[in-house]
């Protein structure tokens, strides 16, 4: 089964995965990382198609995808 | 299960400093992939500029120089001409290439040193604060054209590719847009044939990235692209000015 | 080996070749023509690299990307262009990166003119960049002086990882004389040379498991590491003072009732002059210094004899180093200026005439 993994050490919640995702899977946690972003999670895994887009997208090279 | 996308070998461990939303991280990765699946990573070098993307040098996982503002083309090609059997990389902001960096860009290009160059377009001055670029829209406000810019005044953004696209030793010239991720699909070919002519030493190559500036411009980052979609792409239209290695003159 | 007779522009151009600089970026400019010019001769015929850069700026920013390389590389200029440099001087200081930049002055200030002068002996001295930096600076005073100055500016430069000027001018440039070269280095001393710089440079990673990164930079955000950055680069600033400082003393003796100081062209002037009141009966004694950073204050303050009754300074500027003779005096003694501007070279007679006016 596909994974998408944000590492919050390097995602800024910048909220581009989430618009790139085609299955509308990723937001934004309420939990905090250490410079005080809320970072992005995904929340339906079993959905994740590992189509890449997120990873694509991210500015900050947070996400990793494994298939 | 299989690791499909990672963090590439050719970026370090160090988290980017870049304001959340912004471009160039976008751009490092894909310098940095292509630079793996080149298998360069040993054999490779690339010169910061001044202006956001100053702290290159501690994102690239190989040796890097950090330039003088604008003089990159010139360190890239004294590291170049010292170390012919490396490959040499520059990554430049618009101030830096378009309005410091004029002469040291354009002969670089000239000479068809083979480096490549990657070269952000954000429409700005970043790093300090949101100043005018060369590339800067007519009637566009920056904090140094409080009213917008006047082109009767101060003259119309310059169109770097085509430019360069008047000079006969470039091998290859072409603009992305990091704006969709489709976009970024198409950009991470452009980058990866910079690369592989590089890597070949076929000549002189550039990448121009049509990027963002959330901060400065005051949006949101997906709001940035959209409006770098509406307001940039109509005045930098990507496409590819030149590839001698498809025939493209 | 027999002496030939060549030009300082060129003999200084054959000697840096002949030390093993193999990369050479320039802009032309009077009067150093010959030197950008014999190296676009000579180059391609040692596999070197030449490039006419675009300007003086593009020239000095190839050879941070060269000295980066760690690579011997040289460039050269005359005053104006020298100014266009500075940028990148400060940037080369910074970074600790090994380069020899000749400097062959014209007069000043601004476009000037392009005759002889030592105008730029500030700018070479204290400064002329931004920020807390030294270059070693070195003065010859003849053209087989200029030529030997080669291989001691690339050694410096290395054994110090600090960019080092020769700072000659148009009369040196133009002038023929005879030099005798040392013999040029073998291909197993130039990679010698090319491996010394190894474990800070920029080069490939030999060994593919050891990855290396090394950042050639002179940017450092926080104030402290910036500090100690400075402090550990007058460490060895005060290392090259304690050990480099190079001067000649020309009839220095306890009878001098005038001691003068003069370097480059201006020294041999006041030579022939000193020889003339010699004959005289007058005792006047001459400190060159070789280099002009460091500066040698303790041979000059050794020099003021128990007869001295002043100091005499003679410069093709306006006294520029008529502060350092002073910080070396100590007060001891007046010491007096007098200079000619413009890019006129004053002649021994007239030398001769300020020298009697002392006795
Ligand atoms: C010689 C010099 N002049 C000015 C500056 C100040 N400065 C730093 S970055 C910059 C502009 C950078 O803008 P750009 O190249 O577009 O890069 P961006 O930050 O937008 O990525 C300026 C003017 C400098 N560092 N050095
Ligand atoms: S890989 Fe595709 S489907 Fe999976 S989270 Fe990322 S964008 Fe969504
Ligand atoms: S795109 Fe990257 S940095 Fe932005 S929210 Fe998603 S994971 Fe975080
Ligand atoms: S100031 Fe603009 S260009 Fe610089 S990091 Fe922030 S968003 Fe990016
Ligand atoms: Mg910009």
């Amino acid at each position: 089964m596909p994974k998408m993994t944000v590492d919050p050490d390097y995602c800024k919640g910048c909220g581009l995965c989430i618009n790139a995702c085609p299955r509308k899977i990723i937001r934004l946690s309420e939990n905090i990382n250490a410079k005080g972003y809320n970072y992005a999670e995904c929340f339906e895994q079993e959905k994740c198609t590992a189509c890449k887009l997120c990873y694509i997208t991210c500015p900050d090279v947070a996400i990793t995808i494994e298939k | 299960m299989e690791i499909i996308a990672k963090r590439p070998e050719a970026l370090t461990k160090e988290p980017f400093h870049y304001c959340p939303g912004c471009m160039h991280g976008v751009a490092h990765r894909l310098i940095a992939e292509a630079i793996d699946e080149n298998g360069l990573i040993n054999e490779i070098a690339g010169v910061a500029p001044v202006g956001c993307g100053v702290f290159a040098y501690k994102y690239f996982n190989f040796d890097m120089a950090e330039a003088a503002h604008g003089r990159a083309p010139a360190v890239a090609t004294g590291i170049k001409r010292a170390r012919p059997d490396m490959h040499v990389f520059t990554y430049q902001g618009d101030g830096d290439l378009a309005a410091i960096g004029t002469a040291e860009i354009v002969h670089a290009a000239n000479r068809g040193e083979k480096i490549s160059v990657f070269f952000i377009n954000n429409a700005i001055y970043g790093m300090t604060g949101g100043q005018m670029a060369p590339t800067t829209l007519p009637n566009m406000k920056t904090t140094t054209s409080p009213y917008g810019r006047n082109v009767e005044d101060i003259g119309y953004p310059i169109r770097v590719c085509e430019l360069l696209s008047t000079l006969v030793a470039p091998y290859y010239i072409e603009r992305v847009s990091l704006l969709t991720s489709a976009d970024i699909i198409k950009a991470k070919k452009a980058v990866e044939k910079a690369i592989r002519y590089n890597k070949e030493n076929r000549g002189f190559t550039f990448v121009e990235f049509i990027s963002t500036c959330p901060t400065n411009w005051g949006y949101e980052p997906e709001k940035a692209r959209q409006w770098a979609k509406e307001n940039m792409l109509p005045f930098f239209k990507p496409g590819v000015f030149r590839d001698k290695g498809e025939g493209v003159e | 080996m027999s002496k030939i007779l060549m030009k300082g522009n060129e003999a200084i151009a054959e000697a840096a070749i002949r030390s093993g600089c193999r990369l050479y970026f320039a802009y032309p400019i009077t009067p150093q023509s010959e030197l950008i010019e014999y190296m676009a001769k000579m180059m391609p015929k040692v596999n070197g690299t030449f490039i006419q850069a675009e300007s003086e700026v593009a020239a000095i920013n190839m050879v941070y990307g060269a000295a980066g390389s760690g690579k011997r590389v040289m460039t050269s200029s005359s005053s104006p262009g020298i100014s266009l440099k500075m940028e990148g001087i400060s940037y080369i200081a910074g970074a600790e990166l090994p380069c020899v930049i000749v400097n062959v002055q014209r007069g000043g200030p601004g476009l000037g003119d392009i005759q002889p002068a030592q105008g730029d002996y500030f700018q070479a001295t204290k400064g002329g960049g931004h920020g807390d930096y030294r270059l070693i600076v070195l003065a010859p005073s003849s053209v087989q002086e200029f030529a030997d100055m080669a291989s001691e500016a690339f050694d410096l430069a290395d054994k110090y990882r600090n960019p080092v000027m020769i700072l000659a001018d148009g009369m040196l440039g133009q002038m023929m004389e005879p030099v005798e070269f040392k013999p040029a280095k073998t291909d197993a001393e130039l990679q010698e040379l090319a491996n010394q710089h190894l474990s800070w440079c920029i080069c490939p990673n030999a060994d593919g498991d050891k990855k290396h990164h090394h950042e050639i930079n002179s940017l450092e955000l926080d104030p402290q590491v910036l500090e100690k950055h400075v402090l550990d680069l007058y460490k060895k600033y005060a290392e090259i003072e304690k050990n480099e400082a190079r001067y000649e003393t020309y009839n220095v003796s306890d009878d001098n009732e005038v001691l003068c100081v003069a370097w480059g062209t201006a020294s041999r002037v006041v030579k022939s002059a000193i020889n003339e009141v010699m004959k005289e009966g007058k005792s006047v004694g001459l400190i060159r210094p070789i280099r002009v950073w460091p500066y040698p204050y303790d041979a000059i303050k050794q020099a003021i004899g128990k007869n001295v009754k002043k100091v005499y300074v003679f410069e093709l500027n306006s006294g520029q180093m008529v502060e350092d003779v002073k910080i070396a005096v100590e007060g001891k003694v007046p010491v007096d200026f007098w200079g000619k501007l413009g890019g006129v070279v004053f002649t021994p007679a007239e030398i001769k005439e300020k020298l009697e006016t002392c006795f």
